[in-house]
């Protein structure tokens, strides 16, 4: 057992799309939150294999997109201090704020880095005690552990010029401000997998519960969607609205406890913007007093400027899933991955890129 | 973002580990999964094993997959 290839099968893959097939009667639309099934959904034409009746939907699950554009700009404003080391993932590079970008940044003269993981920021931390080093804390709670962990780590090793910028973003709370919104009518979620291999497949319940949605765990590859599927669709057509676990070989119902009691120890709930979705309450971390020495915000002087959105660009109508990156005027045209104009088009998992990659939408 | 992928633990060392991620040895962290063992798959994300993969669960599971096959396969 490796893992992959055993979810690949397609002789597999196609006794679940007959299933689908056979089992489903009712028109439905169901949401995929997370961009990492956007991607495998793409990849793999899985929409175009649905019957006619299951409709899907992308979701907000994409860190990077939904980062608020005052967000980016304090993430900026820290790459242009002298004396400050920036580190970042990758993919938050390119992602244009009201007036540049990080990339931009860094060839003004900004010292920006990009890492694989918090330990190398750490590192980073070590080899220049003379500088300060901000790590740009952004992520779901499948994330905000690592950094935790990183700040405990900082601790232990007495690394005293580590610090963080906290926009992690709680899903829970911003699946309920979508469904709060009353904008979509949703029959099923497929729910993120790697968010819920730290939380459990627990914190869904109300959304099963309060609003009557369908919820399934999904894993990340071509079977895991599509048993993903089959289940919700199983469960409109019998009328069920309950929790299930697709992706049981990594998701258990009580989450990953150390991870858990690790974010919780460093982080508390804060309220967060939410590009698309503007503030959402309980939906962001931020550092707990204890660990307040470690706040990139508190430390820094870092002074607002005023917000622009780009024009034309409808991430936020994207990122609720009331508009597909085909409604963009600007999408393929103006908007690519090589010239981004909104972040869905900047992160991988964002909904333009994967739509731009796999060729969706732009037959038009 | 939430990108993770299966790894294989070789050895340990405190809270680290070399794994092998598609024939390719990386050092990860165990800060959030202490109780995992050499010879289990994990989970890495950004270097940090978020999960040990549950073996039997993940039989059961293509057991099922195999089942709903052969039953479509019968039916044709």
């Amino acid at each position: 057992m490796r893992y992959i290839s055993e979810f690949r099968r397609s002789e597999l893959a196609q006794g679940l799309l007959s299933q689908i097939h056979r089992r489903s009667k009712t028109p439905v639309r169901l949401m995929e939150f997370c961009g990492g099934h956007t991607v495998t959904i793409f990849k793999y034409g899985i929409r175009q294999l649905l019957p006619e009746t299951v409709e899907m939907v992308s979701g907000p699950g994409c860190p990077v997109c939904v980062t608020a554009n005052a967000d980016l700009d304090k993430a900026i404003a820290l790459a242009q201090m002298p004396g400050v080391i920036v580190a970042t993932f990758g993919d938050m590079l390119k992602v244009p704020g009201s007036d540049s970008s990080l990339q931009e940044a860094k060839a003004g003269g900004g010292d920006v880095r990009t890492v694989y993981s918090t330990m190398d920021a750490l590192k980073i931390g070590g080899d220049n005690p003379d500088k300060s080093i901000v790590f740009l804390g952004i992520g779901f709670e499948t994330t905000a552990p690592t950094i935790a962990a990183s700040v405990l780590q900082a601790e232990e090793r007495g690394i005293k010029n580590y610090y963080v910028l906290s926009l992690h973003k709680l899903c829970p709370p911003a699946i309920r401000a979508l469904l709060d919104s009353g904008e979509l009518k949703l029959h099923g979620l497929v729910c993120p997998g790697h968010v819920s291999a730290i939380i459990g497949s627990r914190p869904w319940e109300f959304i099963a519960r309060d609003y009557g949605i369908p919820c399934v765990v999904s894993g990340f590859e071509l079977l895991d969607i599509l048993q993903s599927v089959d289940m919700l669709v199983n469960q409109v057509e019998s009328g069920k609205s309950k929790v299930e676990i697709a992706y049981r070989r990594a998701v258990r119902p009580e989450g990953n406890k150390q991870a858990l009691r690790l974010m919780m120890q460093v982080f508390e709930p804060c309220p967060a913007q939410w590009r698309g979705m503007g503030e959402v309450p309980g939906s962001g971390l931020k550092l707990k007093k204890k660990y307040q020495r470690f706040d990139a915000e508190l430390t820094f002087d870092i002074r607002p400027i005023p917000t622009r959105e780009p024009a034309g660009c409808i991430c936020g109508d994207v990122l609720r899933g009331v508009k597909t990156p085909a409604d963009c005027k600007l999408f393929g045209r103006v908007c690519t991955p090589e010239n981004p104009v909104g972040p869905c088009m900047v992160s991988s998992e964002g909904s333009c890129s994967a739509s731009y990659l796999y060729g969706v939408g732009l037959e038009q | 973002m939430c990108l993770a992928i299966p790894a294989l633990i070789k050895s340990i060392e405190d809270k680290e580990a070399e794994a092998e991620i598609g024939g390719i040895t990386r050092r990860i962290s165990l800060w959030l999964t202490p109780e995992a063992k050499v010879g289990d798959y994990v989970i890495v994300h950004t270097g940090y094993a978020i999960n040990i993969l549950d073996q039997k669960e993940a039989e059961e599971t293509l057991a099922i997959l195999e089942q709903i096959a052969r039953l479509t396969e019968e039916e044709g």
